[in-house]
């Protein structure tokens, strides 16, 4: 460790690397482990979306699905961060459009939001 | 040993996925050890295609036929074994000469294993790398393994695979040797730990070696560490993976408390100097 990571930990400017390493492997056993590729895990997230959209209104930004692996078994983890119910089928659209833009989700935290992804899991973005 | 064989051999598979992690070492200083224990032990080399047990073991210039000719029937199974010098519970045995590369089929593996643990306690077959025919073949005769891995991403990465295709094998128990472990990196966590390896493969962990020069001059010797080199401490570790192999209750290393070197070090320059021990 040289005197410059010693200081940027000291700052918690940046994780050990044996830290990094284990998290980077979790997440390569993962996928490899399932033999789903980044891009088919990408297609597979963006179609979750769409379907959970249909019920409730999520937001995308925050919405995070990824494999986990523990023990040799590997997870399906989807976290969706839920702003609200869809009201009607009929105001789907209109919802949409609007409540997004009016109300961002770190003023108004809805009561029955699941909870909040930890900051590293909404970081983890398949590669 | 006796002739008598009462209980059916260890076929044990030592493997890694990746290259260069210690599978050739460990099986050399394994089978010395298991030797030394008064096990009747057959190392296989079953990488034929770049052989090496041989020359770990000092047994290079020994070696006249191999596990081929015993196949072809053009010699005998103990003409074809290579008893070592010093120790002679253990003889090792080529798979096949480098120059002929397309003979052995996971059939011929299994032949040849089951005539060599006839007469063995112990065969250990030191796998080849990567994960396509030369594993298939030398995973074929297997019924259990040891899969070495070092803590670095791609060692663990591979040995996973391993892991997975072992599994589906249906080789059991599977378990695992962590080796070249740096106990000041892994103190300031700028190394995988010892948990997290075992956590993320999920294997019974069967021996720590640490990583340690004299490995390196007992290759250089064609002398396992197991043999001469008791101040080590990586060969109390393998050592400690043989005793623990045979069911013996052998505490796990602290890498955190073994001075690295230092004794080891010392016994050197006193067996340089003298020409002892």
């Amino acid at each position: 460790m040289t005197l410059f990571d010693f200081l940027q930990r000291l700052l918690g400017r940046q994780k050990p690397s044996g830290t990094m390493a284990k998290e980077r492997l979790q997440l390569v056993l993962a996928h490899d482990r399932s033999d789903l590729n980044p891009e088919l895990l990408e297609q597979m997230r963006r179609e979750i979306l769409e379907v959970v959209q249909r019920y409730v209104e999520i937001d995308i930004e925050e919405g995070d699905v990824s494999l986990e692996t523990e023990d040799r078994v590997t997870a399906l983890v989807a976290n969706l961060p839920i702003r609200r119910a869809r009201p009607l089928p009929a105001l789907v659209a209109a919802a949409a459009a609007v409540g997004m833009a009016e109300k961002p989700p770190a003023e108004d935290p809805p009561a029955f939001a699941l909870p909040h992804p930890p900051e590293e899991e909404a970081e983890r973005e398949p590669d | 040993m006796d002739a008598v064989t009462s209980a059916p051999a260890r076929i044990i598979l030592i493997c890694s996925g990746k290259g260069g992690v210690g599978k050739t070492t460990l099986t050399a200083n394994l089978g010395i050890a298991l030797a030394r224990l008064g096990e009747r032990t057959v190392v296989l080399d079953a990488d034929f295609g770049l052989r090496n047990l041989d020359l770990l073991l000092g047994l290079e210039n020994r070696i006249v036929y191999t596990a081929q000719e015993v196949l072809a029937e053009t010699c005998r199974l103990d003409q074809a074994l290579v008893k070592h010098k010093q120790e002679p519970n253990l003889a090792l045995l080529p798979a096949g000469n480098p120059r002929m590369l397309e003979w052995l089929t996971p059939e011929d593996m299994q032949k040849i294993v089951a005539m060599v643990a006839e007469r063995s306690d112990f065969v250990l077959i030191d796998c080849p790398a990567g994960i396509e025919d030369g594993f298939k073949n030398a995973a074929a005769a297997a019924r259990e393994a040891i899969v070495i891995t070092t803590p670095e991403v791609s060692a663990v990465r591979d040995a996973d695979r391993v892991i997975g295709l072992l599994n589906t094998r249906g080789v059991e128990p599977v378990q695992l040797v962590l080796n070249r472990v740096r106990p000041k990196m892994m103190a300031s966590q700028e190394m995988l730990g010892v948990e997290d390896v075992t956590d993320i493969l999920a294997l019974p962990l069967v021996g720590l070696v640490v990583e340690d020069e004299q490995v390196i001059v007992s290759t250089n010797r064609g002398e396992p560490l197991t043999l001469n080199g008791n101040g080590s401490p990586a060969a109390r570790a393998y050592q400690n993976i043989a005793r623990r192999l045979r069911g013996e209750d052998v505490p796990m290393e602290d890498p955190s408390k073994q001075r690295r070197g230092l004794r080891a070090r010392l016994m050197n320059r006193i067996r340089k100097t003298t020409g002892l021990i």
